[in-house]
This record gives C-alpha cells, sequence and structure tokens, in this order.
C-alpha cells in the first residue's frame, strides 16, 4: 500500500491550523448586507397580522420579508414538508421564525426587529409527548397520523409470543433518554449572491448541499440548474446542519431581490432554536431469555418527543428500533413507536440517529440480565453476538462482525476479569456494545440513482483534480478522497487536489450523514481512479512495450513489476495518455447493494456493512454527593479498515467525548414561564455557559484499539467509525456507576442528584433506582408481520394493516 | 496597535469588541466566534503575549498593545510553528474551528512551561472547547510540540 493505512497529515491540516480555513462566516464578499430573523417568542399562536411598516421606515433597513413572501414549504423528508421559511399564519415554539429584516449592517437590522408588530392569537402549548398525546386538539399540525401523533409504526417479526412462552426468564423495563443538542462551536452562517448572470449562488455551513439544492429549488421556485449551492467547511456539524433551514431560503431569495451578497451568521441561542438534535425518548424492553443467557423474543416500546416538526423525524421514528438485532441473536422482534409533536424546538438527527436512545436501554438491560442469570456481562454477550453473513429478524444483512473481538479486546486491557465486582465501594466498571451503518442504504427521497459520484480530471502537469459532492464537516472527508486516489494512482496525497460540495462543480454526494461518506464516495473514487489508472496504462504500456496488467502505480511512477527499472514517471504516463485519448477524465459512482427488507418501512435500518464497537468506562462516584469521576475509557471499534489511522482513532476519541457529555450533563429540557408571564414553553438555558459540555479538565484517558476486519463492501474494507463509537458510552458509565454503588440509574443523563436520590431511597429499602416507573398506554396500530428467513420468510409483510385501514375508512365513506 | 508585528493604526467604532475588529475591520477572520459571552474560547489570542477571549475586550483597550492572531503564528520565513505541524500530523484538530484559540493558548503555555505535564495541559485549554477531537489527541500534540522545542 502506498498511502492506505498509514497514519498521515491529513490534506486540509495545514490549513486548520493556519486559520485559513474559510467557514461560511468568514466570507465577505463586496456590497454585503446582512440579516437578523425576528422569533417567535410564545410557544403555539396563531398569527393574526403582522405589520412591518415601521421596520421599514427604520434609517438603514433595505428589505423586510415575512411569510407572505414564502409560499411554498420545506422540509427534509419528503413526507414532512411542513416547514414554512417564515411561518405564515401559525409559530409552534419559542424561536419558529415569524419575519426578516435586511440591513446595512447587523446592529440595524437587530433594532429594526423590536418595530415589527405581530399580533398572536395565543393556543394551548404542550410541553412533553405525553401532554400532546392526552389533548390531541388544537392539533399542532393538520397533517400526521391523527391529534398530535406524528408517526406511528407496529412490526411483528417472528412469532413473539411462542418467543416469550418458551423463555426461561423475563425482563421488563423502562428507561428514559432525555434530549440533548449537537451544540458545534461554528453558529451556522449563510451568504447568497446573485450571480453576474442572474443565478443564485448560496455558501452555506451545511452538511447537505445536494438536499439544500433541491430545497431552495423547491421553495424559492428557481430551477435547480439556476442554482448553485457551496458547503462551506463545517465547524462541526455533528447532525445538527443536515436539515435545510429557514435562514438559507430567506437570505437566498433577499439576495434575488435586493440583487446583491446577503449573509446571515446565527446567534448561539438562534443555534439552540435551530436544534434538530436527539430525541427525548422513553422506552420499554421487554426480553425473554434463557437460563444460558440466549435471547428468545425482544418486544420494544417507544415514544417519542419530535418538537414542532417533522424535520427527519419519520427516519427517526423507525430506527429507534431497526438496530436492537444487528448485534445479538434476536430470533423474533417485535418494535412499536410513536412520535409526537410538541411546541419546542424541533428533533432530528445526532450522532448515533435515534438508536443511541434504545442502545442505553438494551445494554443498561442486558447488564441487568446478566447480574439475574449470575453471569459475567462480558460473557453474556459473547454468548449472543450475532454471526456474520447473516440476516436478522427484520432483515438487516450483517457482512462483517468483530463485535465478539472488540468485546475481547476491552475486557483484556482494562483487566476486567481482576477488576469487575471486585473495586471497593464507589470505584466501578461497565461494559456495552453497540453497532452503526456505514450509510444508509437508501436515500431521503426515493430515486434509483447513484448515492455518491466522483470525477478526476488528469492533465499533462501530472496534477490530479478530484470532483465529489462530498461535504467536509471536520471528519476528514477530504482526506478519505485522496488517499484512495492517490493510492490507486501511486502518487502522492498532496499531488491531489479535492474540490467537494459544490453543486456547480462536483457531481452528486448525498451528503455527510448516516456515516455515509467513506463507505460510499470510497467506492466511488475507486472506480473512478481505477479507470484512470487504465487509461494511464494502456498508454504507458504501450510506449514500455509492457503488458499493462504488468504496470504498478507507486511512488510517482508507473513501472514494469518484472523490470523496476523499466517505467516512467507519473506525469509523462498522463502525457501519454491524454496523446493517445484525448483530454483525460473518468467518473465512478456507487450505489448500495438492494436491501433484502422488503417490507414497508424496511428503507430505514439497512446499511451495505455495519461498524461494531465495545468499549469499558471505570467510574469513581462519591457516595455522599453522587458526584462522578471518569478515569479511564478503554474502547475497541470494528472499522474493517482504518484508511488513515490518526483521523480513524480521532473520530473514535470525539465520539467518546460526546458520549460522555450526554451520559453525565448535556441535556436540552425547557421550562414553563409562570403564568404572569405568557405560560411560555421556553429553553431552559440556550447558552454555552449554561448547556454543560465537557471541558479538557473532565475527559478520561482513553485507550483506543481499532479491529480491522476488512469488509468485502467498504472501500480497501473499511467501515464507519464516526458514530458508532459514542453509542456504547452512556449505558457503559450507567453500568460502571451501579459497579460502583449499587444503583441502577435509568434515564439519561446520569447526574449526581438521581444517583444521591438513589441511594437514599435504597437506605430507606426501596429499589435502589432512578427512571421511569411507567409505560404510558399507547394505542400503536396493528403490527405490520413479517415472518423471519427463519420462518420461511422473503423479506415481505404478510398483512398490510395500512392498506386495509385505508379501504375500511373508503367503505365506511 | 501592533497585529502580528505590524503597526496598524484604525479609527473603530467605540463599542466595538477586539474581536469584531480583528475580523470585520481587518480580515483577520482565522480568529473565530462561538458563543458571544466568554465562554467558548474560540475567539481567544494573545494580548501583550497572554491569551485574551477578543469578545469580551473593547477595542481601545488595545491601543498601544500587541496583538498576535493565528495569522502571526507561523514565523515570518512562513514555517509554521511547531504546535501547529504537530496539530495536524496527530489529529489535534479536526473542523479546525476551535484550532485557532487553542493554538495561540497553548503557545503561551509553552512559552512559559517549556515541559508542562498533562494535567498542566488540561488545566490551560481548559477555557477551550472543542466538540470534536475529546482533547486527547490536543494533548498530545501539545506534548510532542513541547518536546521538539526544547530540542531544538
Amino acid at each position: 500500500m502506498n498511502t492506505i493505512g498509514k497514519p498521515r497529515r491529513r490534506v486540509d491540516g495545514r490549513a486548520k491550523v493556519t486559520g485559513q480555513t474559510r467557514f461560511a462566516d468568514d466570507l465577505n464578499l463586496p456590497r454585503t448586507v446582512h440579516c437578523k430573523l425576528l422569533r417567535s417568542k410564545v410557544p403555539h399562536a396563531t398569527i393574526r397580522a403582522i405589520d412591518t411598516s415601521r421596520a421599514e421606515a427604520h434609517p438603514g433597513v433595505l428589505l423586510v420579508l415575512t411569510g407572505a413572501h414564502f409560499p411554498i414549504t420545506f422540509g427534509i423528508l419528503p413526507v414532512s414538508q411542513d416547514e414554512d421559511p417564515l411561518c405564515r399564519d401559525r409559530v409552534r415554539f419559542v424561536g419558529d421564525p415569524v419575519a426578516a429584516v435586511i440591513a446595512a449592517d447587523e446592529a440595524t437590522a437587530t433594532d429594526a426587529l423590536d418595530l415589527i408588530d405581530v399580533d398572536y392569537e395565543i393556543l394551548p402549548g404542550r410541553a412533553t409527548p405525553l401532554e400532546a398525546y392526552e389533548n390531541p386538539q388544537p392539533r399542532i399540525h393538520e397533517y400526521g397520523e391523527e391529534g398530535n401523533v406524528h408517526k406511528r409504526v407496529s412490526f411483528r417479526f417472528g412469532d413473539t409470543d411462542r418467543g416469550f412462552e418458551s423463555a426461561d426468564r423475563i425482563f421488563e423495563d423502562v428507561f428514559f433518554f432525555q434530549g440533548n443538542t449537537h451544540l458545534p462551536i461554528e453558529q451556522h452562517a449563510t451568504v447568497a449572491s446573485p450571480d453576474p448572470d442572474g443565478k443564485l449562488v448560496v455558501w452555506s455551513s451545511t452538511q447537505v448541499p445536494h438536499y439544500l439544492h433541491r430545497s431552495l429549488a423547491r421553495a424559492l421556485e428557481i430551477p435547480a440548474a439556476h442554482i448553485r449551492v457551496i458547503a462551506t467547511p463545517n465547524g462541526g456539524g455533528f447532525g445538527g446542519k443536515t436539515d435545510p433551514f429557514s435562514h438559507e431560503i430567506v437570505v437566498a431569495r433577499a439576495a434575488m431581490i435586493l440583487g446583491r451578497p446577503v449573509k446571515i451568521g446565527l446567534t448561539r441561542e438562534e443555534v439552540f432554536y435551530c436544534h434538530r438534535g436527539r430525541h427525548p425518548v422513553l422506552m420499554k424492553f421487554k426480553t425473554g431469555v434463557k437460563a444460558d443467557g440466549s435471547i428468545t423474543a425482544m418486544h420494544l416500546k417507544t415514544f417519542i418527543d419530535g418538537g414542532a416538526y417533522g424535520s427527519y423525524g419519520v427516519a427517526s421514528t423507525f430506527y429507534t428500533g431497526a438496530l436492537q438485532t444487528v448485534t445479538y441473536r434476536i430470533p423474533r422482534y417485535r418494535f412499536e413507536a410513536c412520535r409526537m409533536f410538541t411546541n419546542k424546538p424541533p428533533c432530528g438527527p445526532k450522532r448515533g440517529h435515534g438508536t443511541p436512545q434504545p442502545r442505553f436501554g438494551q445494554e443498561v438491560q442486558l447488564d441487568k440480565i446478566a447480574e439475574a442469570l449470575t453471569l459475567d456481562p462480558a460473557e453474556l454477550r459473547l454468548r449472543i453476538v450475532e454471526t456474520p453473513d447473516t440476516t436478522t429478524a427484520n432483515y438487516m444483512h450483517v457482512t462483517t462482525i468483530g463485535l465478539a473481538d472488540c468485546i475481547k479486546s476491552v475486557v483484556r486491557r482494562s483487566d476486567w476479569a481482576g477488576r469487575y465486582r471486585k473495586l471497593p465501594h464507589g470505584k466501578g466498571l461497565g461494559l456495552a456494545c453497540s453497532s452503526y451503518l456505514s450509510g444508509a442504504g437508501l436515500p431521503i427521497y426515493w430515486n434509483k440513482l447513484p448515492h455518491s459520484g466522483v470525477q478526476l480530471k488528469l492533465d499533462r502537469s501530472g496534477g490530479v483534480t478530484a470532483f465529489c459532492g462530498a461535504t467536509e464537516v471536520g471528519q476528514g472527508s477530504d482526506d478519505v478522497l485522496v488517499n484512495i486516489v492517490s493510492e490507486i494512482l501511486g502518487i502522492d496525497p498532496f499531488d491531489v487536489r479535492a474540490v467537494t460540495g459544490d453543486t456547480d462543480l462536483t457531481p452528486v454526494d448525498l451528503g455527510s450523514y448516516s456515516s455515509r461518506v467513506t463507505l460510499m464516495m470510497g467506492n466511488a473514487a475507486i472506480q473512478a481512479a481505477e479507470r484512470a489508472r487504465d487509461l494511464l496504462a494502456q498508454a504507458a504500456g504501450k510506449k514500455l512495450d509492457v503488458p499493462k496488467d504488468r504496470l504498478v502505480f507507486a511512488d510517482r511512477r508507473v513501472f514494469d513489476t518484472e523490470d523496476p527499472n523499466k517505467g516512467m514517471t507519473f506525469q509523462e504516463a498522463v502525457i501519454a495518455a491524454e496523446e493517445m485519448h484525448g483530454t483525460l477524465g473518468t467518473t465512478g459512482s456507487y450505489t448500495p447493494p438492494r436491501s433484502p427488507a422488503r417490507y414497508k418501512g424496511g428503507g430505514v435500518g439497512p446499511s451495505p456493512a455495519y461498524s461494531y464497537t465495545a468499549c469499558v468506562v471505570e467510574v469513581e462516584v462519591d457516595p455522599v454527593t453522587g458526584w462522578i469521576n471518569v478515569p479511564k475509557v478503554w474502547i475497541a471499534h470494528d472499522i474493517g479498515r482504518a484508511l488513515n489511522p490518526v483521523l480513524a482513532r480521532g473520530q473514535v476519541e470525539g465520539s467518546v467525548y460526546m458520549g460522555l457529555g450526554e451520559a453525565l450533563m448535556e441535556e436540552q429540557v425547557f421550562r414553563r414561564l409562570p403564568p404572569r408571564l405568557s405560560h411560555a414553553i421556553v429553553h431552559k438555558f440556550p447558552s454555552i455557559l449554561e448547556y454543560k459540555s465537557p471541558t479538557s479538565l473532565d475527559m478520561p484517558e482513553i485507550d483506543t484499539e481499532l479491529i480491522e476486519h476488512p469488509d468485502p463492501r467498504g472501500p480497501f474494507g473499511a467501515k464507519e467509525v464516526g458514530q458508532g463509537p459514542l453509542l456504547p458510552i452512556m449505558p457503559a458509565v450507567a453500568n460502571a456507576v451501579y459497579d460502583a454503588v449499587g444503583v441502577r440509574i435509568d434515564e439519561v443523563p446520569i447526574t449526581p442528584e438521581k444517583i444521591v436520590k438513589a441511594l437514599d431511597d435504597k437506605a430507606k429499602g426501596k429499589p435502589g433506582r432512578y427512571g421511569p416507573d411507567s409505560f404510558p398506554d399507547i394505542a400503536y396500530p396493528e403490527p405490520m408481520i413479517v415472518p423471519t428467513p427463519w420462518e420461511g420468510g422473503d423479506g415481505n409483510a404478510t398483512n398490510d394493516p395500512e392498506r386495509k385501514r385505508a379501504a375500511k375508512m373508503a367503505e365506511k365513506s | 496597535m501592533t497585529v502580528n508585528g505590524e503597526p496598524i493604526a484604525a479609527a473603530v467604532a467605540p463599542y466595538k469588541t477586539l474581536l469584531e475588529i480583528l475580523r470585520e475591520d481587518l480580515d483577520l477572520t482565522g480568529t473565530k466566534h462561538g458563543c458571544e459571552l466568554g465562554e467558548c474560547g474560540a475567539c481567544a489570542v494573545l494580548l501583550d503575549g497572554t491569551p485574551v477571549l477578543s469578545c469580551l475586550v473593547v477595542g481601545h483597550e488595545c491601543d498601544g498593545r500587541e496583538v498576535v492572531t493565528i495569522e502571526g503564528m507561523a514565523g515570518r520565513d512562513g514555517a509554521l510553528h511547531p504546535l501547529q505541524e504537530s496539530f495536524a500530523d496527530l489529529g489535534g484538530s479536526q473542523c479546525g474551528y476551535c484550532t485557532p484559540g487553542i493554538l495561540l493558548t497553548a503557545k503561551r503555555l509553552l512559552d512559559v512551561n517549556p515541559a508542562p505535564t498533562r494535567d498542566q495541559i488540561a488545566d490551560a485549554l481548559s477555557g477551550n472547547l472543542c466538540r470534536c477531537t475529546g482533547y486527547n489527541q490536543i494533548f498530545e500534540a501539545v506534548e510532542a510540540a513541547a518536546a521538539k522545542m526544547r530540542d531544538r
């Protein structure tokens, strides 16, 4: 290998350490004017009237926009086009954008916001999903299932009743995972400008330029071919920049009206309102096991707080149950989920998208099961780990699975056998595992097109340019692209220029989400680079009079494998190829393999390959104050193949960090103002000062091992690494707290107050547990019945309750 | 004031912060912002050699003083500072948004303490939030740069 697998400086490393990476807010175009948004101060109301006349008359104000300028809704999913760029007749949360002022400078625009008069008719606000469920009127949206239910799903994979009957023990546990937010240090920013030819250009801190491109075309009624979206490098995304946003559409329209660049940079408070972070999820696990630990059946119910809009919520709802089966053998599985609308900032995809919440419940419940069966939690997991080349009960296809190796690695390195259940009171170890997608198997809108495309341009200079729509959000996607191309062409990564995330210049890639870029862009890059190598080999082979299959591309040379002296420089090979073929360019593309899941809803969860992680967390808990300190984390991640180990390790350790934040302190929570102050549901602390996240002083030592069993579907065997390693951290902390002080915290975050409360209860003879007591009685629909592969199923449902319901409705009418 | 060794004479609005002057008036956009209230550390620059949060410093306080931003961290010959080299090589920077503030804060640490312990590094950087790295590769990069500078 030339470069693959070698620790290297990332290609954009120099730009980042010299301050030359240009983020969206760093762009300053001549004649730029500035936009500020007026956001709702009430959580739920109809808009009776908006008077902008005083703002328009304010000196320095160039334009005031309201919902009247935006007749078309938008949203990331085709089934949830439920957002107005500026609210037209209804506001649904504190922070919902209502009007925009564009002025010569930010201060003037901010002043003018106060001059806009909005006449609201207040509606009851729903702060919790249960409140929204029990009060179906008024509806927050006129679409969805009914009342304030956004989405309900129900599946039965295999005969779960029989599965529970055959169990020796049945465990039922209720867990709650509080929501939290991405908190990228870069606040969202967008600059829009008309091109000299009248087309629109938008620079934005987005992870998904392609989806933003589509949304702008729809909302502004401009042909997509006349819009250019350039994703600037993101100053952290973590899923928080994967929706199209109001502010992007508003400045685009303003730029087209004013004929000059319009810029917006969100304040930190506004970033908390954009949110799209982790959904708060209440969940109930019912799991049947044999005495040896093997699982006979699982029934998972989730109840999800969606916030005020759809966002990715339909997908998030499916994700709360999609991946339970890919880690451990679960022969029969029932899953029911329900997402509610509430009057709070919309939830969406944060690192792990919908799967960390049920992963927490599953891994903590396994810890309880191990204890009840007097099994070691690591041994229990090793007994039930899923096997490679398997199709699960819900038709997820697992190719490679290195989970057993991951477990053995962390057990060995943490001296698990010598220390678990053996440390003095107040100290403990906890183990947990996880899995994640290497890219979603389906795009968010239905099509049969490639998920990722790469183009290469080579010319007589010897330089190679790689074009791809993938977006650099800090994870190192540009480095993956360059690494693969230079590996195949045998040149130095520094010889390759990456041009990415620009809808005019680069072929479509769906974006930096669902951990899809390394696998999908990587495979497209391999195809493009191999085609280029072939063109060069034909020409070089002819010049050298060597069969092209005998040529090696390495060290910036092309040479005969049997006589390395017989060769030419890479540049000479490109010149020869340009002579032979004319102007040189190749393309590569990637489309995921078809999933065996054919039932409706089976589109969420399939992936070309799944990554696996195991971790052991050590904690020290003060039994008096409940204070938790984490001195060390051991983690092993089955990455298939690490293309650049420096970056891969960074993704693992960044995930550990973010997981510890979620486990111990981060929460996006709300409160009601007193009735005399409008009774509004407001964010408890929309600032970095109050929203606590771990600092350098809070970070433990992290001992990381990458497990490398190349996956046949990954580029050079690589699977994902950016999200999976976050997932086991929260349950491992909970399990470690139990080992340390003997109380179960069945809720995230795990705070000192909760530990003290559980310890007090335990001292009083009550169960030493903190967490939800019960799961509400939710009317889930009749399940879609999908026989498992071992019951002779073919991936289809044998019933279609939805169609049956529709037929019944039609009959009634 | 002097910015990155260049004397700057500027008439600026009295309410402007040093951060705003650097980014908006001097086009030194390498200095970042993240929170508006001195909590995230992304706007850290060196004022007379000491890290300050430029979002909390009013511009006229800098009159006659020396400011160093990330644009002034490399040598006059264009050679990167050892900290810049080690951050780029060892994963100390992912998205790069917090990096300028962290590099300048680390530079001050190594200026006064050429051989800091891991705890001293964590302590010095405790006012600079990073959401990407989990800090461990940052600590290692600071240690590697310190070792390299001691060997010179």
